[in-house]
């Protein structure tokens, strides 16, 4: 228990860890996935799993956005990248992220114009200091991020700033979590919902888990006493044959959501009929593309993109692991052919994907230490 | 980019464009507060936000606030590019 020293109050997360030990039932076996890539990091930087029962394994799910970009997509942005006189913006996080030749930033050492951008916004600045070129932004993410987008593109409107234009990647929560229950391999007890998300979406859109499937959902803070929290709200309902959702970071996430963030959305983005997702392949209104109205900052409507679906490579199972099918360190790669370093998979890009999570704090790097 | 940092609201630059200065970790930056206009009462200085790539998401309490910057400063690294990524971001 050796990271509970480090949680906000110590003492109490010694309890919630003796209150979830006595919620259990010993001879059930308890899967509860967490959503966000942002607590799967937390769950292996402070050891939240040892802190847990043997019966209750967390489940890490598909809410890390670079993880979730497909192949082919990434291929989209370097061919936009390689585009006489653009300027191409991304986050940092997408650079390493492996397309089926090469990364973006293989394609900046080869002499595409590729900047990372902390906020959209930057990328807006660098279009209207560089007015004889045309700057792209690679947006990513889902709906915490997508606000920050359209606000972004509102601006280039009323500004018109006529060569700045969105790939726009966006995508959504819902759909991938129903995908993942009405997949056969995977049998879930409950959900640990996705704080940040929340914040922009509220709790509401979480309430066809308990009502359509029966599954319990907490929305849950970061810290990795939030977690423990969560997951004991998530056994007592269990325990009490209750499903429903709770939200355990209401200090931040209104029931509501932003409705400001929302309003926004609607008006700058529409949903894409489907959209495929690493791994998971395609599904239906999962993702958003920029509204009609919008239409003339759509580098996919001003460029031609090549939109060519490429198979994840085969020795990578980041669409098991994705899907909380496999764990990170089951995938016959992992930690050998894939590190953080040379990824061959989106998992092991960011600091919020499965693999990095566990490659960095894990078992792994405490076995390494202990070797 | 997952990461949201608290900062405190300084004062509001550009009232049209909704862009405010936000002292995050002991540096000032600008950032959009446009997310936060619901009803008649935006963000103003004094108060703890959520920032995001740029973006203020949400309005905190200043004990969430410290707790949240607590838990990002023992993250280390990713902290510290997140952090570096927002120093080299110029809104205007």
């Amino acid at each position: 228990m050796k990271f509970v020293d480090e949680f906000r109050d110590a003492e109490l997360g010694r309890v919630v860890a003796g209150e979830i030990v006595a919620a259990v039932e010993p001879g059930r076996h308890y899967k509860v996935m967490e959503v966000c890539g942002g607590h799967t990091h937390s769950i292996y930087k402070y050891g939240v799993d040892d802190l847990l029962p043997s019966n209750v394994e967390l489940v890490h799910g598909p809410g890390c956005p670079v993880c979730v970009i497909p192949m082919g997509r990434v291929d989209d942005g370097i061919a936009l990248a390689h585009e006489p006189g653009v300027i191409f913006t991304c986050f940092g996080d997408m650079l390493r992220v492996p397309g089926s030749s090469q990364t973006l930033l293989d394609a900046k050492a080869d002499g595409a114009d590729v900047r990372i951008v902390y906020s959209p916004l930057d990328a807006l600045r660098i279009a209207k200091q560089n007015p004889e070129r045309e700057v792209v932004f690679f947006a990513i993410g889902f709906e915490t991020t997508a606000p920050s987008t359209a606000l972004t593109l509102r601006r280039a409107r009323a500004e018109s700033v006529g060569n700045f234009s969105v790939m726009c990647s966006h995508v959504t929560i819902v759909p991938p979590l129903r995908a993942l229950l009405e997949s056969p391999d995977l049998r879930l007890d409950g959900f640990i919902g996705p704080g940040h998300v929340a914040t922009v979406v509220g709790a509401r859109p979480f309430q066809f888990l308990p009502d359509q499937y029966g599954k319990p959902v907490v929305i849950s803070g970061f810290e990795p006493l939030d977690i423990l929290q969560s997951v004991l709200m998530v056994l007592r309902q269990l325990g009490a044959g209750r499903a429903t959702v709770e939200n355990q970071y209401a200090r931040v996430v209104p029931w509501e959501g932003n409705l400001r963030a929302l309003e926004i959305m609607a008006e700058v983005f529409a949903l894409r009929p489907h959209f495929e997702w690493r791994g998971l392949g395609f599904i239906s209104q999962s993702a958003l593309r920029i509204s009609d109205a919008y239409a003339e900052w759509d580098a996919e409507e001003r460029f031609s993109v090549p939109g060519v679906r490429v198979a994840d490579p085969k020795a990578c199972q980041c669409g098991e692991v994705l899907k909380g099918v496999i764990k990170p360190w089951e995938c016959k790669v992992f930690g050998t052919a894939c590190t953080p370093e040379r990824p061959i998979g989106t998992c092991m890009v960011s600091p919020e994907g499965a693999c990095a999570a566990y490659y960095n704090y894990g078992r792994f790097a405490r076995e390494r230490e202990v070797a | 980019m997952c990461l949201a940092i608290p900062g405190q609201v300084v004062e509001v630059v550009d009232e049209h464009n909704r862009l405010a200065t936000v002292e995050v970790a002991g540096v000032r930056r600008t950032v959009n507060i446009g997310l936060l206009d619901v009803g008649d009462v935006g963000a103003v200085p004094g108060d703890w936000v959520l920032i995001h790539v740029g973006f203020a998401l949400s309005k905190i309490d200043e004990e969430e606030a410290r707790a949240t910057l607590r838990l990002l400063e023992q993250m280390g690294a990713e902290y510290a590019q997140e952090l570096d990524e927002l120093k080299a971001s110029v809104i205007e």
